[in-house]
């Protein structure tokens, strides 16, 4: 670990302030993954920028009918808040299946995006890895690569991004709210995170002086048919070999529209344009489902250690639709995928 | 942990910074003390405030053992900075007895031979007070679920659920 200095930012603006000035300070919120990180000496900051006592901890209903979630609510209170229970039950379901107990109250909605792969070897700084030092080649392309990317990869690397929420915040299609030193701006959920091309080391398209300050969901959140299926190696406390977020709008049992994410998988929560249209006027059942996989899937490609997902992918995806079109969303408790 | 192959060697030019005065109430009691910014919560516990009872198994949020109630919630102390937490109150597994009384999870993981080495007991049982004030968990099944962040390497996992649906009864 390397020593670092503290501060606390005031507010937002001085939030923004701090980590301007000092090119190697970080932002820490819940500090489940910094902290992390810098045990294992992949992050080095010399200066953490406290956020985590900033007053953005709100979950309020917009003028237009979505919901504005400050980026401090803990990850627990998003997923138990009533107007997420009751209205996005999806993103209830994504954020109680990811982690712990205990990190859930500790990780913050901002920092959930933000945090870093998995890889074994973007954690081993004994071994190259392009993510965490450029330039230094890629360790997984030909080596453990059981928990990699099969979509979207590149030469350079072929990590995933851990999150659960994220998928479901990519199916629910959000926005994410920033400010920096030229201002505030949004950024759609899908245009958040990167593919890792030639500059693996950049996860998302947030510049480092910026602050995530809220996300917003919009009106709609797929409450009656939608289900978030997560698969792991253990039950509970592991991140998704593939997860997969749907939610769709029935009238009878035709399908007016469908959303479809998947983690695990790729560099970003991963989803298509044709796999979704495919759905559109189809009756919801598995042949429709299946012809969706193959769109979402399209391009996959294995690595060896990984060549499972693609399969796996292809049968949650198909599960988890007919579990959306039922109205029978997965229990996060009785772990029976029926 | 060893440092080789492809590791950069970094040369620090930050001078070493100061230990930071802070505020804690710890099990009840006011608590100053002066700590690196580094300095975990669970570090804080143990090493300043001579408070063991919490224990250090994976420091890396994997397993459970460090978990204490901060105001209120059940978190992991090895993945929490001591100086963000200025202010809060902290309850360890020292703090939950009462007037000589031990907590009614600290009778049930008796009663129900919870534990076999008890390295992870201390987590266990603040977790699942935690969990009591939550007021989620209702069946067996959604007590392991919510209590999935504790790993117990003797796997006495079926007298956990027992002991704490037995302090659920009870309380
Ligand atoms: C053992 C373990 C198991 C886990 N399992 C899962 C799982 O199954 N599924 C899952 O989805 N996640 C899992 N997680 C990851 C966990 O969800 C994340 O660590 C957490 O969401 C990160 O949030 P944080 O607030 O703690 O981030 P921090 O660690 O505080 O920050 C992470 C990064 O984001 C930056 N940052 C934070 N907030 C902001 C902001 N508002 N603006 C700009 N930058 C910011 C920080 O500078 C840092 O670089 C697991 C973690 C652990 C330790
Ligand atoms: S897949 Fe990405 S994170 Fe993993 S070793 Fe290759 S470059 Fe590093
Ligand atoms: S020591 Fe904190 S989770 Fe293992
Ligand atoms: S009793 Fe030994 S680890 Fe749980």
């Amino acid at each position: 670990m390397t020593p670092f200095q503290y501060a606390r930012a005031n507010d937002v603006a001085d939030a923004i302030k701090q980590i301007a000035t000092d090119p190697s300070a970080k932002f820490i919120a819940g500090g489940t993954n910094l902290i992390d990180l810098i045990k294992y000496d992949v992050e080095e900051p010399t200066r953490l920028i406290d956020i985590s006592h900033l007053p953005l901890r709100s979950i309020e209903q917009t003028s237009t009918g979505g919901v504005l979630i400050g980026a401090m609510v803990p990850n627990t209170d998003l997923a138990y808040h009533p107007i997420i229970e009751q209205r996005y039950p999806l993103l209830a379901r994504a954020i109680m299946s990811g982690a712990s107990q205990q990190l859930r109250n500790m990780a913050s909605t901002g920092g959930n995006l933000l945090q870093r792969t998995r890889c074994f070897y973007f954690y081993d700084t004994a071994t190259p890895c392009n993510k965490r030092e450029p330039g230094s080649g890629c360790s997984a392309i030909d080596g453990i690569n059981r928990i990699n990317a099969v979509l979207g990869t590149s030469q350079a690397c072929i990590a995933t991004h851990p999150s659960d929420m994220c998928v479901a915040l990519a199916a629910l299609e959000a926005t994410v709210h920033v400010a920096g030193p030229a201002g505030a701006r949004t950024i759609a959920f899908a245009d958040f995170h990167r593919l890792p091309g030639n500059t693996p080391q950049r996860d998302t398209n947030l510049e480092p002086d910026e602050i995530i300050t809220a996300i917003e969901l919009p009106p709609k959140g797929f409450s009656a048919n939608y289900s978030y299926l997560k698969i792991r190696d253990r039950l509970s406390y592991a991140f998704a070999l593939v997860s997969v977020a749907a939610a769709l709008e029935l009238d009878g049992d035709t399908i007016k529209e469908a959303r479809l994410a998947l983690g695990g998988v790729a560099h970003k929560p991963w989803r298509s344009s044709a796999a979704e249209a495919a759905l559109l006027g189809q009756r919801a059942e598995a042949t429709a489902f299946a012809r969706a996989a193959d769109w979402l899937l399209h391009g996959a490609k294995g690595y060896g250690h990984n060549d499972f997902k693609i399969g796996l992918a292809r049968r949650a995806i198909v599960r988890t639709l007919g579990q959306a079109a039922r109205g029978t969303p997965q229990s996060l408790s009785d772990k029976k995928i029926r | 942990m060893a440092r080789s192959g492809t590791a950069k060697l970094t040369t620090r030019t930050a001078s070493v910074p100061e230990k930071i005065p802070i505020r804690l109430t710890v099990n009840g009691s006011q608590m100053e003390l002066r700590v690196a910014p580094w300095t975990t919560l669970l570090d804080a516990l143990r090493d300043h405030l001579d408070l063991t009872g919490t224990k250090k198994g994976c420091d890396h949020g994997q397993c459970g053992a460090c978990t204490v109630l901060v105001d209120g919630r059940r978190i992991n102390s090895c993945l929490t900075l001591a100086v963000m937490k200025e202010g809060a109150e902290i309850i360890t597994i020292e703090g939950l007895a009462r007037n000589g009384e031990l907590h009614p999870l600290q009778q049930a993981f008796i009663d129900q031979d919870a534990f076999q080495c008890g390295y992870c007991t201390s987590g266990q049982i603040c977790s699942a007070a935690g969990l009591l004030a939550e007021g989620k968990a209702r069946t067996p099944n959604e007590i392991r679920e919510l209590m999935s962040g504790n790993i117990c390497r003797c796997g006495a996992y079926p007298n956990i659920v027992a002991a704490i649906l037995q302090a659920m009864e009870r309380s």
